[in-house]
């Protein structure tokens, strides 16, 4: 028997730093009333505009002559489940990509345009068309073994300390969770809405511009949106909020 | 061409009754006093005006300024009178011009 404790104590992997399952929230959950409600309301949802623009933009063929969202997928409830499993291995690109870096592929290859710039409305407004048809389902990282080496960058990331202020993610997202910083409760830091509409930015925005709003803060210089780095820092915090439910596109302050 | 949505309260209206309009528009509302990281001046792009006409007869307008949000949302009430088109436009800075109908629809 103690031979077995011993053995399992070898086995499980020893996490301490992680919010344990029961205590994970989400940015939804810590958010005023105000917020909540504005995202409860589609019409009063700001980033539900720019789902109305991406169901244009899903129909429309571009003027190159290639095929239209539609014409290769079909409608937009297609993409039902799509979001909750990015980022995924590209077996061309031999990488991780994110959601919108499968868009831009996709613009390249299959419609022979030029892929939309990162953070443009453009893309923007597909991505938030695709992440609504995973609304409430819950986030499904896949465990595919050729992630894992990305994953392991991601993680190491997450605890590396940054920038002039010499923080890492771990400090404030897992271990001051809850607490104040200047005046804000500090979130979990569970992507589960993006792209979302954030009242600070008065825009809708990505994941990526999130991370580098975090690294602004602790005075680092931000990797740019799309990078590797960003990539592999979103990979782990799929897994790190892998099963929480997805209210994308969602509103934040 | 800006994406907007307009929502007239569900219902059975009836004549005299009070009916809730709601439109939103997706627009920056760029104040003109922010600057770039270079130093540069952003210039001012707001929605200056807003009107809703139903049936032919101006019901709703305002001013709006810079200090209003991104994307504005705006509320308001009118009395039902008898079926017909509401128009909501919004003009701005820039030329900008939009126009969005919908129909209340009233039960006799």
């Amino acid at each position: 028997m103690r031979r077995l404790l011993l053995l399992l104590l070898l086995v499980l992997p020893v996490r301490a730093e992680d919010i344990p399952p029961g205590q994970r929230l989400s940015g939804f959950e810590t958010m005023g009333a105000e917020a909540q409600a504005m995202q409860r309301d589609d019409f009063a949802n700001p980033a539900m505009l720019s789902v109305r623009e991406g169901e244009a933009l899903w129909s429309a063929a571009p003027a190159e002559g290639g095929p239209s969202c539609q014409s290769c997928h079909g409608g937009p409830a297609t993409m039902r489940g799509v979001a909750a499993r990015y980022p995924a291995f590209e077996t061309r690109q031999g990488a991780a990509v994110d959601l919108a870096g499968r868009i831009r592929l996709c613009q390249q290859d299959r419609q022979g345009v030029a892929p939309a710039a990162r953070e443009s409305g453009a893309l923007l407004a597909l991505e938030a068309l695709v992440a609504l048809q995973s609304r409430g389902l819950p986030l499904a990282p896949p465990g595919d073994a050729r992630l894992d080496a990305a994953l392991a960058r991601g993680r190491a990331l997450y605890t590396t300390r940054f920038g002039q202020l010499d923080l890492a993610c771990i400090h404030c997202h897992d271990r001051n969770r809850g607490k104040s910083l200047g005046g804000t409760i500090i979130p979990q830091g569970h992507p589960t809405g993006y792209p979302l509409f954030r009242m600070e930015w008065q825009a809708t925005g990505s994941l990526h511009r999130r991370l580098r709003n975090c690294m602004a803060g602790v005075r680092a210089e931000p990797f740019p949106p799309g990078a590797p780095e960003m990539i592999d820092l979103e990979l782990y915090l799929k897994h790190r909020a892998a099963g929480m439910m997805m209210d994308a596109p969602a509103v934040r302050p | 061409m800006a994406t907007a949505s307009v929502l007239i309260q569900r219902g059975h209206h009836r004549k005299g009754d009070i009916v809730t309009l709601k439109a939103i528009i997706a627009h920056p509302m760029e104040t003109g006093y922010r600057r770039t990281e270079q130093g540069a001046v952003i210039a001012r792009n707001i929605i200056r005006r807003f009107t809703c006409h139903y049936d032919g007869v101006e019901v709703f307008a305002c001013d709006l300024f810079p200090a209003i949000a991104a994307n504005p949302l705006i509320a308001f009430t009118t009395v039902a009178t008898r079926t017909g088109p509401v128009t909501f436009t919004w003009t701005g800075d820039n030329g900008f011009h939009h126009a969005e109908t919908a129909t209340l629809t009233v039960m006799d």
